[in-house]
């Protein structure tokens, strides 16, 4: 569902630019508003949420889907935690569908996906692995690395039971907007794939504003 | 040497094993409508565990049946299903906690009705998980055997069949697994009576390799590739 912001970006406490490649690892407050803007289009944002005061609970792929009994995510959106807890609200979405089904890309899935020598192309797991060894005052480590939103990807699945990999729909300046219902922690990998034509091999940066 | 082992899991119970490479697990529907939610993990390295995500995009898919195989996060096949009587099983509903077992089915706990109570499927992995020093934090999206759950065009989740009886699934195992299972409903089960199906367990530990129909995707050829290289290593 497409719903704009009224938010003026102007006035946002954080604004900062994240390349493809890396990741963006920060605490909000409850309450506080996050957005995500696809500044070029057809980007992925690949992005785990933490209880920030107890990171053992964490955004759920299952308990997002099963509490609203849909496989995409937009504005209306609940993001459940793994206590089937609401996390955070999209709130505002000029993309329209966000993908959770697909995951990160990885070296290891790569191999698979692809071709066993892409083992040394840099991906999304990666930059995770990156940021939890690089921050150890969160308490985060590799078991903390579970399901993730998919932002501005779009993954159908058909009637047969087929999950596919559709063009990008989002564009230059798309965004989505959650609000959070606790204090969370935000890891981001701006994913820097090179094997799908998703992006047209082309990984963009994204920026990030709180208010 | 015991080469074959057959039980049968009332509903509501959980279970866990390791199966050897090579080794088969077949799951049968004995009366109808059963579920079973079910996390691999590699013995060797417990970090090493089931994940869905990679599972279906592997293999472009959000059902899954046989010829599919179901993947770890280091790019390794667990497991192959080899036969499939029933033809979709599902691997994005996770499993229900205590509360929602409750609001579903009204609560009922050990003390009033001993092993007929209403038994969660979260509370079953956990116990499971502790046995083998891992917990909450360890928890990934299970796959739900026997849960035909379809997608419409805006994406809306609908469980359409739950189990049928006499429907059986095999997995052959591709490499050391440690299995998690328990036989609790399914998220998306509508409310009412709890569902009593019991579930029928047969391992096989005759050795097989994992079968051709599982190998017909270029991508699970080169997850097999993974698997050889893991085995290179040797033993640990
Ligand atoms: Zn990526």
């Amino acid at each position: 569902m497409i719903k704009e912001s009224l938010l003026n970006p102007a006035e946002a406490h954080v604004q900062q630019q994240i390349g493809a490649g890396d990741y963006w690892l920060h605490r909000i407050e409850k309450g506080q508003t996050l957005r995500i803007t696809d500044l070029e289009g057809n980007q992925a944002a690949d992005t785990l949420f933490f209880n920030a005061d107890d990171t053992a609970e964490r955004y759920s792929m299952s308990d997002t889907l099963r509490g609203q009994h849909n496989v995409f995510l937009t504005a209306g959106s609940v993001l459940r935690s793994n206590d089937d807890r609401p996390m955070l609200t999209i709130v505002a979405d000029t993309c329209g569908r966000h993908d959770t089904l697909g995951g990160a890309c990885a070296t290891e899935s790569n191999t698979v996906r692809y071709d066993l020598e892409k083992r040394h192309m840099h991906a999304c797991r990666d930059s995770w692995m990156l940021a939890v060894a690089e921050h150890p005052e969160y308490g985060l480590t590799r078991r903390d690395i579970t399901h993730n939103i998919n932002f501005f990807m779009n993954v159908p699945v058909t009637h047969e039971g087929g999950l596919t990999f559709a063009d990008g729909i989002s564009a230059p300046g798309k965004y989505v907007e959650l609000v959070a219902q606790m204090n969370i922690l935000v890891l981001i990998s701006n994913c820097p794939q090179l094997n799908n034509p998703c992006n047209g091999y082309n990984p963009t940066p994204i920026l990030v504003s709180v208010w | 040497m015991t080469t074959s082992y057959q039980t049968q899991l009332p509903a509501g119970s959980h279970w866990s094993f390791v199966m050897r490479s090579g080794s088969a697990l077949t799951l049968t529907d004995v009366a109808g409508g059963a579920n079973v939610g079910m996390l691999f993990y590699n013995p060797e390295n417990l970090l090493e565990r089931y994940n869905a995500p990679d599972t279906l995009k592997c293999q472009h898919t959000f059902r899954l049946t046989a010829g599919h195989c179901l993947y770890s996060d280091m790019g390794r096949i667990f497991c192959g299903i080899e036969a499939d009587s029933f033809g979709w099983h599902e691997s994005v509903c996770g499993t229900l906690n205590a509360q929602q077992t409750a609001a579903l089915f009204g609560s009922s706990d050990y003390q009033q009705a001993r092993n007929q109570r209403h038994q969660n499927g979260y509370d079953s992995f956990l116990v499971e998980l502790a046995k083998y020093g891992l917990g909450k934090r360890d928890m990934a999206a299970c796959i739900n055997f026997f849960a035909q759950v379809r997608a419409d065009d805006n994406g809306t989740l609908q469980r359409e069949q739950q189990g049928a009886q006499g429907a059986e699934v095999r997995l052959r195992f591709a490499m050391d697994t440690l299995v998690l299972l328990h036989t609790c409903p399914h998220p998306l089960t509508p409310g009412g009576d709890y569902p009593r199906a019991p579930l029928g367990l047969q391992i096989d530990a005759q050795r097989a390799p994992l079968p051709e129909i599982c190998l017909q995707r270029a991508e699970n050829q080169r997850g097999l590739r993974n698997n050889a290289l893991y085995q290179l290593q040797g033993e640990l």
